[in-house]
């Protein structure tokens, strides 16, 4: 029983972060339609900026607590700027274009991060650990936890909620769904549809650079950082179908715990097991578990 | 007149002999000795290996070229000959490092090349320097199959291969008592990983013949977080946790391993840790036991050579040398005593390859870690004495001190000549001298 307990609970903290990159790189498909591959190059970002925001508060022997908040605000303002600037001064130039052309502009975008990265913080491994201890150690099925990664998994399932929350209880959600639904039918309604754009582009950079925030206290920021999380979270919006909230979730579930179970009982076959749940999905619903099938438009 | 004329000429004959005096004397001052150096410079291994390298080599030929050296090596440059480096990135993989390596030879006309971190790297460049019949100074990397899988006459190592630092950390275990009934490991999915948990397991069996090995976890290189494999390690609960994880990976585990206990209930052994010891700081258990690839660093024995590079080293730097420079300067110390034993033989001219080759093959020379013997390979492939030891954070002095220090003769911890390593540990490291 322990046994399967720690693989549960080792698979729900890997899937906690994983769930928040996803949910960013979901909500800016479903929007614009867009495969950002730039998407792991904002969640280095926000582990570089919390690590040196950490750092600095450290030095100023102010409590860890102090490094975990202004981490997260800092992160959270310029990963914001940084997506409305993207989005704004790049992309909009080229909406209308064929989707091949986005994405070579966003892996564009994600070479030039990568070396934006190492000019700032440089090639070498960098680490900011206060904040890991803030939350002391926990045991649990005769194990000791670290309790900042429990805490990631509530944080993780209050952003979800927040998400969800927002896209269907409230005006600006229901906006933005509209745009997902029908973008030319929105734009008869009076959407100013580029706004909508500009945000939900910003909110997903924001989404990737705060679980680069969150993961950062307890990794080592080193260059190639972004090119793992990327494919992960790729795994799991196919997994989820793209520009499903749920299917992020549950796509994130699922690989943290393929992940967690392969670990414990077959070590060999941990990157297998991700790509082989991928590609059951595929074969039996290419579009996704979570994704609505829906009639092409003539 | 014709007096005159003969004393012209005599004095025109006397003044070109006298101008041409410096041309007759074997490789003058003015000439140089173009060295290709090959290491990351960039990329994830650039921080443990590869910038230290570099810098090791800048302070070492930097010394060379003002005669700085300790003796034996206190003679200007490489017998006299400033040394000129050309210093290349290793980052790219294999297949760029080839490219490279025809450029230093064939476009910048490098007289030798040494460098190279990488096994895959080493494994993909000395085919090359065979072919184009170019000297080649392999530095560091570990694999012991590039010169167990193929025999080359312009291709040196002046390191030992891996196997040293797994023989050697369970002789370490075994001379320290160390309690190692169950065992479990965690090591990246790439040659040196996978080679060196080959080399440990096999060897362990050998000294702990009742040895169990429990969970055995191999995530990719740059995993970065361990949270699973920390949970399955500690859930197995084994008297030892080996590891060869190194750099930003070998610093990861560390800062996820020890608030979850892992150090309290397993005595982790790291084959190759010394690099991390700097950044970590106190984050690094007390007790761990590790390595450092040979006698090096705070590992390193008390000598006049040792002292002029650690000194030196860390004026220049601001941090002590590690198992990178270490090893780029025995390189290059080396490849010095080679080119000056073949002037020695030529009546002090430059070189060719052939007759630096000749020199290298078999040679034994000083380094700030120790002997270096060219024993292996038909004298192509070095061995060294090695040192293990554990840690214990000084916060006084806010750096992790060594203590414990045991060392371990050069042919104690590596096969001899002929045998294949893995077989050498299997057959039960026969002919071993450790005494």
């Amino acid at each position: 029983m322990n046994f399967f307990l720690t693989i549960v609970l080792d698979g729900l903290i890997q899937a906690s972060w994983l769930f928040i990159v996803a949910l960013g790189l979901t909500l800016v498909f479903g929007v614009l339609k867009i495969l950002n591959i730039a998407h792991g190059s904002f969640y280095a970002l926000g582990a570089y900026i919390a690590a040196t925001v950490v750092t600095m508060v450290a030095a100023r022997s102010l409590p860890p607590s102090v490094g975990f908040v202004a981490m997260l605000l800092s992160v959270a303002l310029i990963a914001s700027a940084v997506g409305l600037l993207l989005e704004r001064g790049l992309l909009k130039m080229f909406y209308g274009r064929d989707e091949v052309v986005l994405l070579l502009v966003t892996y564009a975008v994600f070479l030039i991060l990568e070396d934006v990265t190492k000019l700032i913080w440089g090639v070498n491994p960098i680490y900011a650990t206060q904040p890991y201890e803030l939350f002391g150690n926990i045991e649990f099925a005769g194990l000791y936890y670290v309790g900042y990664d429990l805490v990631l998994i509530p944080i993780s399932a209050l952003i979800g909620f927040a998400i969800w929350f927002g896209l269907n209880r409230t005006v600006i959600g229901k906006i933005v769904l509209a745009v997902i639904h029908n973008e030319e039918m929105s734009v008869s309604m009076g959407v100013r549809v580029n706004r909508v754009y500009a945000v939900a582009f910003a909110f997903g950079v924001l989404l990737a650079a705060l679980a680069g925030a969150l993961t950062a206290p307890k990794i080592s920021m080193q260059p190639g950082l972004s090119s793992d999380v990327i494919i992960l979270s790729f795994a799991i919006v196919v997994i989820g179908g793209l520009g499903s909230v749920e299917g992020a979730a549950v796509g994130a579930i699922l690989v943290g715990l393929a992940r967690a179970a392969s670990v414990h009982l077959m070590p060999q076959a941990e990157l297998f097991m991700i790509y082989l749940i991928m590609a059951a999905v595929l074969m039996f619903r290419p579009e996704g578990l979570f994704k609505r099938e829906t009639a092409r438009r003539i | 007149m014709d007096h005159f004329r003969r004393a012209n000429r005599a004095l025109i004959v006397a003044s070109v002999a006298a101008m041409s005096l410096p041309m007759a004397i074997p490789a003058s001052a003015q000439e140089t000795f173009k060295l290709g150096i090959v290491t990351f410079l960039s990329g994830p291994a650039a921080d443990s290996f590869g910038v230290p390298a570099r810098n090791g080599a800048q302070f070492v030929i930097d010394q060379l070229n003002k005669g700085s050296v300790p003796s034996p090596y206190e003679k200007v440059g490489f017998g006299g000959m400033k040394v000129e480096p050309v210093i290349i990135d290793e980052n790219g993989g294999a297949t760029k490092q080839v490219q490279e390596l025809r450029n230093l030879y064939q476009r910048d006309n490098v007289d030798v090349v040494l460098g190279y971190i990488s096994s895959g790297d080493c494994l993909a460049v000395a085919p090359i320097a065979e072919e184009l019949k170019k000297m080649l100074v392999l530095m560091d990397c570990g694999t012991p199959r590039i010169f167990e899988e193929a025999k080359y006459n312009y291709v040196f190592r002046t390191a030992a291969h891996a196997t040293m630092d797994n023989v050697g950390l369970v002789r370490y275990m075994k001379a320290k008592n160390i309690k190692m009934d169950t065992l479990s490991a965690i090591n990246q999915d790439y040659a040196w990983g996978q080679d060196s948990r080959a080399d440990f397991v096999a060897a362990a069996q050998q000294l702990y013949p009742n040895v169990k090995v429990q969970t055995d976890l191999l995530p990719k290189f740059g995993a970065g977080q361990y949270g699973t494999e920390i949970s399955a390690l500690v859930g197995a609960g084994s008297d030892v946790v080996y590891s060869s994880l190194w750099g930003g990976d070998l610093q990861a585990f560390v800062l996820q391993s020890a608030p979850r206990g892992l150090p309290k209930r397993s005595q982790l052994v790291f084959s190759a840790a010394d690099h991390v010891l700097p950044p970590l700081g106190d984050k690094m258990p007390d007790g761990t036991i590790i390595g450092a690839r040979g006698s090096y660093g705070l590992m390193s024995q008390k000598s006049p050579l040792n002292d002029w590079l650690f000194r030196g080293y860390e004026a220049a730097n601001g941090v002590y040398p590690v198992q990178a420079a270490y090893r780029i300067t025995q390189s290059i110390l080396g490849l010095k005593a080679a080119v000056e034993k073949a002037m020695s033989k030529n009546g002090g001219k430059k070189p060719s390859t052939d007759e630096m080759v000749a020199a290298m093959t078999g040679l034994e020379w000083l380094s700030p870690g120790g002997l270096i013997q060219m024993k292996l390979a038909d004298g192509h492939q070095a061995i060294q004495p090695i040192a293990f030891s554990r840690t214990k954070y000084n916060p006084d002095l806010k750096r992790v001190d060594l203590i414990d220090i045991q060392y371990f003769a050069a042919e104690c911890v590596n096969p001899p000549p002929g045998v294949k390593s893995i077989e050498w540990i299997k057959g039960g490291m026969q002919g071993a001298k450790c005494n």
